[in-house]
C-alpha cells in the first residue's frame, strides 16, 4: 500500500478495494516499526487516527465522502491542533496543547482526511538541516548519515520512506522545498497568501507559507485544492478564486518558455546537481518546451537581506513565549524579569536565539535604517528581477539545492548552513511560487529540479511538473529503507 | 559595523534573553559571522527604491468595528503555567 501515490490511495478508498481503517492501521504499523529509527515524528496519533479512519468509512457508506475522505495525512508540529501537542520542535512549547486547530488543519479535517502524526521539524523551523529541534535530528531515509533537509525535515523523510502517503510543510526560506529535493519527494510552496496561515505557528510573516509534501505533483494539486483559499482569520491571505489545481495536470507543454537563471548554475553547484537538472530540462525540450538564459542580478543578495528581514520578523513573533501565559516556564524565577530572562533561556535552542539577538540588534536604535530599511529596498529589488524574467519566460528552471543532502553533523558553523538556500530563499523574498521535483541521484541521495513561476502560478507549476513525472520515473523510486522496513 | 559585546547584551536585554559571560563571547563571534555576511548589502545601489514590507504589496484589509470573539478566557488560560481565579500569576511585582 505505502508504494502508492496518495491520488492512487484516494481512488482506492473511492472504489471501496481498501478501507480507510486498513490503511491507516497499515501506515500507524510502519511509524511503529521504524519510526524511532529516522525519527520522523515528534507525536503519533494512533487512536484518534482509527477514530477519524472509521468516520470516514462510515462517510464513504453513506456516500458523503469527499475525494480525500480517509486519506491519512502527517502534519509538521507547526500547525496548531486542539488536542494534540503542538511543539513547534521547542521545548519551549514541550507541554503545549493549542486551544484551536489551524485553518489548514481544520480543511483537511473538513476534507476527511486522517491526521497519523506531527512530524519532527527545526526548532520553530529555523534550520535547513533538522539538526535544530528540541527532539533531536531526523536521518534520511535514502542514507542514515545524511541530513533530511529542513526545517520540514521529518515531514519529507517521513513521506519518503512510505510513513504517511503526504504531509503538510511550511516553508519561509525553502523549508519545504529543500528537504523534498534532499528527499526524493515533491514539494510546493504556495504563492504568499495563497494559503492561510491562521494557526501555523509565526516564525517570519511576511514569508511564511504552508504547502503540501507528496510523491507527486497530482498528490501535491489534490491537497492544495483543499489547503487554498481567504480566510478571514488571516489578515495576508488573499481573497481570490481557488482554481481546480487537478483540472490542469494534463495541459500540453509545448510552446512552454523555460527560462535557467544564470545565477543558478555558477560557482558552489555541485556537477552532479548540475548534470541532473540539465537533463531535466532536455526532457523539457523534447516535450516542445524551448529554453533560454535569464539572469536575475540581485540573487547574490538574497540570502543577506534574509538574514535581516526573517529574523527582525521572528524576534518579534517570538516575543510573546514570555513564559506567562503558554509554555515553558523556569523554575523559582525571583522576580519578572528573571522570569522571562530565564524562561526564554531554557526554552529556546542556540539557533532560535542566535536569530532572536540578530533580529534585535538590525531592528534598535541606531540600526534599523542601515539594516531592516536597505534589506526591504533590495527585497523590492529581487522581487523586480523575477517579475521581469517572467516577461519573457513562463516559468524559470534551476536546482532546489547547490548539493544533495549533506552528512549529518557536517555543518557547525551557521553561516555555512544559511548559505545551503541560495536557490530558494529569493523566492519568498518575493513571494513567488516554488516546486521542487524528484530528477536523479548523486551518490545515492535525491536531487531535486525547482521549478519558479510567478504569483499565483501554482496551477501551472503542478502542470508543469506533472508533465515531466509522466515521462520520468524518478518520483516513483524509493529508498531501500522503505522496502526494508515493509 | 563591527559588533561589541555591548551590543550583544543590549539586545539580550531587550528581547529579555539571560545571556552567561560565555555565552556572550559565543553569541559575538557567531553573530559577528552573520552581520559580515548581511554587510554585503550595503554594496547595493537602492537610492529611490521604496522599501518592499510585504511580496504582494498589498495593504491591512479592514473590516466593521464589531464584536466577532466570545469569551474563551477559560480555554485559553489552560495551557497557561500558572493561574488562579481567571489571573495569570508571576513573581510579585508591586511590594
Amino acid at each position: 500500500m505505502h508504494d502508492k501515490t496518495l491520488t492512487q490511495l484516494a481512488k482506492a478508498l473511492g472504489s471501496g478495494e481498501l478501507s480507510s481503517r486498513e490503511l491507516t492501521e497499515h501506515y500507524l504499523q510502519r511509524i511503529q516499526q521504524s519510526g524511532a529509527i529516522l525519527n520522523s515524528f515528534i507525536t503519533v496519533t494512533a487512536d484518534q487516527a482509527l477514530e477519524r479512519a472509521d468516520a470516514a468509512d462510515q462517510a464513504r457508506a453513506k456516500g458523503t465522502a469527499s475525494l480525500l475522505t480517509g486519506v491519512p495525512l502527517a502534519l509538521k508540529d507547526i500547525f496548531c491542533t486542539q488536542g494534540i501537542k503542538t511543539s513547534c520542535g521547542s521545548r519551549m512549547l514541550d507541554n503545549f496543547d493549542a486551544p484551536y486547530d489551524a485553518t489548514v488543519v481544520e480543511k483537511l479535517k473538513t476534507a476527511g482526511t486522517v491526521t497519523l502524526g506531527k512530524t519532527n521539524m527545526d526548532e520553530f523551523a529555523m534550520g535547513s538541516s533538522n539538526e535544530n529541534s528540541y527532539y533531536g535530528p531526523v536521518k534520511n531515509p535514502w542514507d542514515l548519515t545524511a541530513v533530511p533537509g529542513g526545517s520540514s525535515g521529518g515531514s519529507a523523510a517521513a513521506v519518503a520512506a512510505g510513513l504517511t502517503p503526504a504531509a503538510l510543510g511550511t516553508d519561509t526560506g525553502g523549508s519545504i522545498r529543500q528537504p523534498a529535493a534532499f528527499c526524493g519527494i515533491t514539494g510546493l510552496k504556495p504563492t504568499y497568501g495563497r494559503v492561510s496561515r491562521y494557526g501555523m505557528i509565526a516564525y517570519a510573516s511576511s514569508l511564511d507559507q504552508a504547502g503540501p509534501m507528496a510523491r507527486s505533483a497530482e498528490d501535491c494539486a489534490h491537497l492544495l485544492n483543499v489547503m487554498a483559499g481567504h480566510d478571514v482569520r488571516d489578515s495576508t491571505c488573499v481573497a481570490r478564486g481557488v482554481p481546480d489545481y487537478a483540472e490542469t495536470l494534463n495541459a500540453p507543454l509545448s510552446g512552454l518558455k523555460i527560462g535557467l537563471p544564470i545565477e543558478y548554475f555558477g560557482e558552489g553547484l555541485d556537477p552532479e546537481v548540475e548534470k541532473a537538472v540539465r537533463e531535466a530540462v532536455s526532457v523539457y525540450e523534447s516535450l516542445g518546451a524551448t529554453v533560454r538564459d535569464v539572469s536575475l542580478p540581485h540573487t547574490h543578495y538574497a540570502i543577506p537581506a534574509y538574514y535581516v528581514i526573517a529574523p527582525a520578523e521572528a524576534s518579534s513573533n517570538l516575543s510573546r513565549f514570555d513564559g506567562v501565559r503558554f509554555g515553558y516556564r523556569c523554575d523559582d524565577p525571583s522576580d519578572l524579569i528573571d522570569l522571562y530572562k530565564r524562561s526564554r533561556a531554557e526554552g529556546f535552542g542556540d539557533e532560535v536565539q542566535r536569530r532572536i539577538l540578530i533580529g534585535t540588534h538590525t531592528l534598535s536604535e541606531g540600526f534599523f535604517d542601515a539594516y531592516y530599511t536597505k534589506a526591504q529596498k533590495v527585497r523590492r529589488l529581487i522581487r523586480q528581477d523575477f517579475l521581469d524574467a517572467f516577461e519573457d519566460v513562463d516559468v524559470l528552471m534551476g536546482p532546489a539545492s547547490p548539493t544533495p543532502a549533506f552528512d549529518l553533523g557536517a555543518k557547525k558553523d551557521p553561516v555555512s548552513m544559511y548559505l545551503q538556500d541560495i536557490y530558494t530563499i529569493a523566492v519568498n523574498l518575493a513571494g513567488i511560487p516554488g516546486i521542487s521535483v524528484p530528477a536523479g541521484f548523486a551518490g545515492g541521495r535525491p536531487i531535486g529540479l525547482q521549478i519558479l513561476g510567478t504569483h499565483f502560478a501554482e496551477a501551472q507549476l503542478l502542470n508543469v511538473a506533472h508533465q515531466f513525472q509522466q515521462t520520468t520515473d524518478w518520483h516513483l523510486q524509493r529508498p531501500d529503507f522503505a522496502e526494508e522496513s515493509a | 559595523m563591527a559588533l561589541e559585546d555591548s551590543h550583544v547584551r543590549r539586545a539580550a536585554h531587550l528581547a529579555r534573553i539571560a545571556v552567561s559571560d560565555d555565552q556572550a563571547s559565543g553569541f559575538v563571534e557567531d553573530l559577528s559571522r552573520i552581520l559580515d555576511m548581511v554587510d554585503q548589502l550595503q554594496g547595493v545601489n537602492t537610492d529611490g527604491v521604496a522599501p518592499l514590507a510585504h511580496p504582494l504589496d498589498a495593504t491591512q484589509r479592514l473590516r466593521a468595528d464589531e464584536v466577532t470573539e466570545t469569551n474563551q478566557r477559560d480555554t485559553f488560560q489552560r495551557c497557561a503555567p500558572a493561574v488562579e481565579n481567571g489571573l495569570y500569576l508571576v513573581p510579585r511585582v508591586v511590594e
